[in-house]
C-alpha cells in the first residue's frame, strides 16, 4: 500500500492534469459515477454529514485498528470529491489519518475554487473523517 | 449602444469576468447589482456627511439629517403613502418583519389569536411568525399553494376567524416568481377585521407599488434587492396601526424623555428607530428608487419580457425541465424561474454553470416548507433583472444544455 503522502501527490498530479475548471469536473463526475454503491440502508440521518448543500452520508468500519468509509451523495460532483477523499485515507490507521494535517486539500485548489457553501460541505466532510479517526485512536 | 448596454455601463460589477468570463449575473433575486449614483452616495455619506442624525447642532449633523430625511420623503413618494410618519428605516425585510411581529404582537396579538402567512414564503416571512405564535400561545395557520404555484383563495375564506389578527404574504414569491393578488387579498382580510403585512423584497423590484391602492397594513422590503445599499430597508406601516404599537428597541432617537420614573416614547417614525442608523446606507435608498424608476420604462420592460417568455418557453417546452411557478397566466410571471432538471442534482448544475461564467442560486431558497411542499431537497434558480441581455439568457440554455451532457455521461 502507498503511504499517506504517496497516495495524496498522486491525487493531486492526477488532478493539477487539467488546467480548465470544467475539465476538473468532467474528472470529478467520471469518479463520482464510479464509486461503488453505498447500500440504501445506510443513508440514516446519524450518516448524514451536516453542512452540505446537497446531501452526503459517510459510513465508517474499523478492521483491525484500520478504518474502512463508504459514502454516498445525492449530487455527482459531491460523490467525486468523495472519491477523491475515500481513495486516499480508506484502509489506513486511525493513528494515520487522525495525525494527518489534511492540507493536501488546499494543494488541490479545491476549496477555494469550490463555492464557498460547497467549501463548507468539504470541510464538514474531512472534519468528520478526521473525528472519526481520532475517536478509533 | 442599445439602451440596455447603456445601463450596464452604470453597474461596474456586470463588466466583472469570473474564471477568464464575462460574468452573466442572474442571481438578482439575492440580491440586485448596484448603479455607480448608488455607490457614488454610498460614498459621499462617509467623505462628506458623516455625523450622527437629529441630536446635534452642528453643521455636518445638519446635512447627514437633510440627507437622511430626504430619503424618507423619496420613499414616501416612491410608495404613494399617506404620510411620512409611516415610512421606517430598518436593515432590511428581515428586521422590518421582526419589528412587526414584536410590536403588532405586543399590541394585538393574545393567546388563541391567529396569523396565517402562505406556504410559499421566506423563511423571514415565517420564523419571526412562530417566534410570536410561541411567545404569545398564539397559532399559525398556512394559506396553501396549488400545483402551479398559485395561491388557493378559494381556502382563505376558511383559514380567516374572528381570531385572525393577520395575514403575512409576499408581494412576489421569491421562488415561484408569481405576482400575487395582494388587493384581493387585503380585501377578503379586512372585511374580516385581519390586518395584512405583504414582504415586498421582490415586489418592489418588479411592481409599481402603491401602498394606498394596495390597501395593505404592512409593506417591507429590504434596499439591496432594489439597486441600493445592503443592510437597509423599509417598513411602511399605516399610521393608526404603527401609533398603537409599542416601540421594538429601546435606546438612541426613540426617546421623549427618560427619567428613573420612567421613559416615554418620540413620536413616529423616530419611535422605531433606536440606534445610530445606517447612516451611509439609508440615502443610497433615493437614487436606488429613481433607477426603479427609469427602468420601468417601456422599452426596458419590453426587453425584459422578451427574456422572460424566451425562458418561459424553452422550460415548458422541454420535458426535461420541471418550472416551479407556472400560472396558466404567463402574465402574473416574472422573470424568475426556479425549476429542476430531470435525474440531475441542482448544486452539481448550480457549480458547472458557475464555471461557465453564470451566477445562478441553488438549494432551498430560504423556503424549505415550500421545497417540501414540491417534494424536493432544493431547485435550481435564475432570475433577471433589467440590465440583463437576451444574449445571455440564450447563453445561459446553451451552457445548461452543456452541463446536462457533462453530467448525464
Amino acid at each position: 500500500m502507498k503511504t499517506l503522502q504517496e497516495a495524496q501527490a498522486e491525487v493531486i498530479e492526477d488532478f493539477s492534469m487539467y488546467d480548465e475548471w470544467l475539465d476538473k469536473y468532467e474528472y470529478l463526475i467520471d469518479l463520482g459515477h464510479r464509486l461503488p454503491p453505498f447500500p440504501e440502508e445506510l443513508k440514516t440521518e446519524d450518516r448524514l454529514i451536516k453542512g452540505c448543500q446537497s446531501r452526503v452520508w459517510l459510513d465508517t468500519t474499523a478492521e483491525d485498528g484500520r478504518l474502512f468509509f463508504r459514502a454516498d451523495s445525492d449530487a455527482i460532483i459531491t460523490k467525486g470529491i468523495i472519491s477523491l477523499l475515500i481513495g486516499v485515507y480508506s484502509g489506513r490507521t486511525a493513528r494515520e489519518i487522525a495525525e494527518d494535517d489534511f492540507s493536501f486539500i488546499e494543494r488541490l485548489g479545491l476549496r477555494e475554487n469550490l463555492s464557498p457553501t460547497r467549501a463548507n460541505g468539504l470541510a464538514s466532510m474531512v472534519a468528520t473523517i478526521r473525528e472519526t479517526a481520532k475517536n478509533h485512536v | 449602444m442599445t439602451q440596455v448596454e447603456k445601463i450596464r455601463k452604470e453597474f461596474p460589477e456586470l463588466g466583472e469576468r469570473v474564471y477568464g468570463k464575462p460574468l452573466v449575473y442572474l442571481d438578482n433575486a439575492a440580491t440586485s447589482q448596484r448603479p455607480l449614483s448608488v455607490i457614488r452616495k454610498w460614498t459621499e455619506m462617509s467623505e462628506k456627511y458623516n455625523a450622527n442624525l437629529h441630536r446635534a447642532v452642528h453643521r455636518i449633523a445638519d446635512l447627514a439629517t437633510a440627507e437622511y430625511e430626504a430619503t424618507r420623503d423619496a420613499v414616501r413618494e416612491y410608495l404613494n403613502a399617506a404620510a411620512r410618519e409611516e415610512i421606517i428605516f430598518t436593515a432590511g425585510a428581515t428586521a422590518s418583519i421582526n419589528l412587526v411581529a414584536f410590536s403588532f404582537g405586543e399590541a394585538f396579538v393574545r393567546a388563541g389569536d391567529e396569523i396565517v402567512v402562505s406556504e410559499a414564503e421566506h423563511h423571514s416571512n415565517i420564523v419571526p411568525w412562530q417566534m410570536l405564535c410561541e411567545r404569545k400561545g398564539a397559532k399559525l395557520k398556512v394559506l396553501p399553494v396549488d400545483d402551479r404555484g398559485c395561491l388557493r383563495l378559494e381556502s382563505l375564506d376558511a383559514l380567516l376567524t374572528p381570531r385572525t389578527k393577520l395575514l403575512c404574504v409576499a408581494h412576489i414569491s421569491n421562488v415561484l416568481g408569481i405576482v400575487n393578488p395582494v388587493r384581493e387579498i387585503v380585501r377578503a382580510c379586512h372585511a374580516r377585521n385581519c390586518a395584512v403585512l405583504v414582504d415586498g423584497a421582490q415586489g418592489i423590484v418588479h411592481e409599481r407599488v402603491d401602498v394606498q391602492d394596495l390597501g395593505c397594513d404592512f409593506y417591507v422590503f429590504s434596499g439591496h434587492k432594489v439597486y441600493a445599499a445592503p443592510g437597509t430597508g423599509v417598513l411602511y406601516g399605516r399610521r393608526e396601526l404603527l401609533e398603537q404599537m409599542p416601540p421594538y428597541m429601546g435606546g438612541g432617537e426613540m426617546i421623549g424623555t427618560v427619567r428613573w420614573s420612567g421613559t416615554t416614547y418620540a413620536p413616529l417614525p423616530q419611535k422605531f428607530e433606536a440606534g445610530t442608523q445606517n447612516l451611509a446606507g439609508t440615502p443610497t435608498l433615493r437614487p436606488a428608487l429613481e433607477w426603479a424608476t427609469a427602468l420601468r420604462e417601456s422599452a426596458v420592460q419590453e426587453n425584459l419580457e422578451t427574456i422572460k417568455l424566451f425562458i418561459l418557453n424553452k422550460l415548458r417546452s422541454d420535458k426535461r425541465f420541471r418550472l416551479y411557478g407556472d400560472p396558466e397566466d404567463g402574465k402574473d410571471k416574472i422573470p424568475l424561474f426556479s425549476f429542476s432538471v430531470e435525474h440531475l442534482h441542482h448544486e452539481d448544475l448550480a457549480l458547472i454553470l458557475d464555471k461557465m461564467g453564470i451566477a445562478v442560486r441553488s438549494g432551498q431558497m430560504c423556503a424549505e416548507p415550500l421545497m417540501d411542499r414540491f417534494g424536493v431537497t432544493g431547485m435550481l434558480r435564475v432570475s433577471f433583472a433589467p440590465y440583463n441581455t437576451l444574449q445571455e439568457a440564450e447563453y445561459l440554455m446553451e451552457s445548461l444544455e452543456r452541463a446536462i451532457k457533462m453530467l448525464e455521461r
